[in-house]
């Protein structure tokens, strides 16, 4: 059924793609297992930065906490605050290492694809 | 001195937009550099991009002014990434083609979607432009003492001619140039900085704590005293406004995969974020060795603070380089901001809705480049009326019009199989209205004491930043309009987009 031999370059927005079958690969086990995978990853990873990044505001708003020195003059909220950029720059390389075994995934059902077969 | 250095940045960026010219001859050469930038390129281009003059001048002189309140907003705006990382950018690549509303419409391809989209994407843009041509001028007049009207048309020439001529391959390059740029000034000025401190950030600490009238309050929370939920609607517009600002979103599409706009993110996470802690040491040495006095008798709202401690530290020359940079930094802003509006115009209004995709490759061209100079002189115009008005408030309008119109719709348009054509109308412009309305009742535009806001009277909301409620009603009105005005749409169809979003997979491939 597959064939590569289309090349419609035209809008990817515009026509339905007539040489993939898209619901096929939607239904297959390999995307279900990539799918699952993602959300598992994505949805805690997502909740976790957003409520270390609010907690901040929160707690410099509502609260004094944060101004107690941690080391020498240096406040908790400027650690808390360097501990953001620290967060930021850890869940980029958590996020390139998880999403190359993503990828391998994902490389895997085009191969099928091309092949010309379903699974 | 500065002048010189002026003439050098313009000259620079002229001769990228000759030979960015000669590539630039189809509609995917204008708006994408032909997908072919780097990870590398990519990455430096989205910071130089991101980092405004506000971010470059406004940051470093509220750190000088208020200490940790003015350090507060650039962790927002780092941490935004982790948003168009984790949720945005692959799928983006992989679904649109030119622009943001492309991405919608490959779920939902029919006139209203595209037109709404297009529609947000203008409104933000333009907004954003105004707030940094009216800043460009005040600056410009500040390091060179050139009047506000002349500052404003020089730059509105320049991107208009880096855009009409260069299109993408120019504006990526100027924004790459001028990334480096401020990365190196700002590093040398830290370093700077810092050696005075002996190294050490626990001597720097303790001299900041009586090194200016606040005293020990300058290293805590609240100098500036903001209210607690006005200061967390801000950081929600922020964190979630990035992800929808169409001026970083068509950043994806200059490059050819979605493993390269993850590679791209990374780098200008990392940029951004090294940029945003060097800050501190731009704002800390202002505020010790040219002092609080100085900041304010040059420019209230600190905006010399940096350019000041680069004479402090330097002498002329290097308060000159500073002062090109900061110009190289507006010129790289705008000249995005330009092709983002005029993709809108030209893309999604002339060649989809007018010409309903029937216009040629050459009238697609001509469109573009008229609409960039619309945009310009539009955006030009408005900002040589807007001179005496604060509207430094429309930055973050424009980001929290972002996170209310275009990030609900499009996560539910890559992850929600029940989402539909009315849910997205419905979605993105509630969203933006709310937000705008909201906006235009808050006390940035009425102030009861005259001449303090654009107009004199009682403000109907507290908040100065809508997010903490447009975006909730962003995100409910695209669910409620889906739910209640749509009709189920194709499964296929949406099984299209999460495979091509997911895994890149391509007709051609």
């Amino acid at each position: 059924m597959a064939n590569l031999a289309q090349t419609n370059t035209s809008d990817m927005g515009g026509k339905r793609g007539q040489g993939i079958d898209y619901s096929a690969i939607a239904r297959s086990e390999k995307f279900k297992k990539l799918m699952q995978a993602k959300k598992r990853f994505i949805v805690p990873m997502c909740i976790f930065f957003m409520v270390f990044y609010y907690t901040l505001p929160i707690m410099t708003s509502y609260s004094k906490v944060l101004n107690t020195p941690a080391i020498g003059s240096i406040t908790w909220a400027w650690i808390y605050a360097f501990g953001q950029f620290i967060m930021t720059w850890a869940l980029c390389m958590i996020y390139t290492r998880k999403a190359n075994s993503f990828d391998s995934i994902a490389n895997e059902i085009i191969e099928e694809q091309q092949k010309g077969g379903r699974n | 001195m500065a002048f010189t250095f002026f003439l050098l940045i313009v000259a620079a960026t002229l001769i990228i937009t000759y030979y960015a010219s000669k590539k630039t001859n189809t509609t995917s050469e204008f708006y994408t550099a032909g997908g072919g930038l780097t990870g590398w390129q990519n990455g430096l281009a989205i910071a130089g991009d991101y980092m405004s003059a506000a971010s470059f001048l406004g940051i470093a002189g509220s750190i000088a002014l208020t200490g940790f309140d003015g350090f507060f907003f650039s962790i927002g705006y780092l941490v935004a990434y982790l948003v168009v990382l984790y949720v945005v950018a692959e799928p983006l690549r992989n679904l649109g083609k030119y622009t943001m509303a492309d991405m919608i419409a490959a779920r939902f391809d029919n006139a209203k979607v595209r037109g709404v989209a297009a529609l947000s994407t203008i409104t933000i843009s333009t907004f954003y432009m105004i707030a940094q041509l009216v800043g460009a001028g005040a600056l410009i007049k500040l390091l060179l003492g050139l009047d506000y009207t002349t500052s404003v048309l020089i730059v509105g020439v320049l991107m208009t001619v880096y855009v009409i001529f260069g299109g993408m391959t120019a504006t990526s390059w100027v924004q790459i140039v001028k990334a480096v740029l401020l990365m190196f000034g700002t590093f040398l000025i830290s370093v700077m900085v810092f050696a005075k401190f002996n190294f050490s950030f626990i001597e720097m600490f303790e001299h900041m704590k009586t090194a200016t009238p606040l005293g020990e309050k300058y290293l805590n929370p609240g100098a500036k005293s903001a209210n607690g939920l006005d200061n967390i609607s801000l950081n929600i517009a922020l964190v979630l406004g990035t992800a929808g600002l169409p001026h970083i979103l068509i950043r994806f599409f200059t490059v050819k995969d979605a493993q390269t706009a993850r590679k791209s993110v990374v780098y200008a996470t990392w940029l951004i974020g090294l940029f945003y802690i060097m800050t501190i040491f731009l704002g800390f040495g202002a505020a010790a060795f040219v002092g609080n006095d100085a900041i304010v008798q040059a420019n209230k709202a600190g905006n010399m603070a940096a350019p000041l401690l680069a004479k402090a530290l330097g002498g002329d020359l290097l308060m000159a380089f500073v002062a090109a940079v900061a110009f190289a930094t507006i010129l790289a802003v705008v000249a995005g901001l330009v092709l983002a509006a005029a993709s809108a115009f030209a893309h999604d209004f002339y060649s989809h809705i007018i010409r309903k995709g029937k216009a040629t490759e050459k009238e697609q061209m001509l469109a573009a480049r008229y609409a960039s100079i619309g945009v310009a002189v539009i955006s030009v115009t408005l900002a040589l009326f807007a001179q005496k008005m604060n509207v430094a408030f429309l930055v973050s309008l424009a980001f929290c019009v972002a996170a209310s119109s275009n990030l609900p719709v499009i996560i539910y348009t890559i992850f929600w199989r029940r989402f539909n054509t009315a849910g997205a109308v419905t979605g993105m412009l509630v969203g933006l209205f709310t937000a705008l309305v909201m906006v235009a009742v808050s006390p940035n535009v009425f102030d009861p004491t005259p001449g303090k806001a654009i107009l004199t009277g009682t403000p109907l909301v507290s908040l100065t930043n809508p997010a903490l409620v447009s975006v909730p009603v962003g995100f409910l009105s695209a669910y409620l309009g889906a739910i209640f005005f749509g009709r189920p749409e194709s499964d296929a169809k949406f099984d299209e987009v999460i495979v091509k979003a997911n895994t890149g997979i391509r007709e051609s491939a």
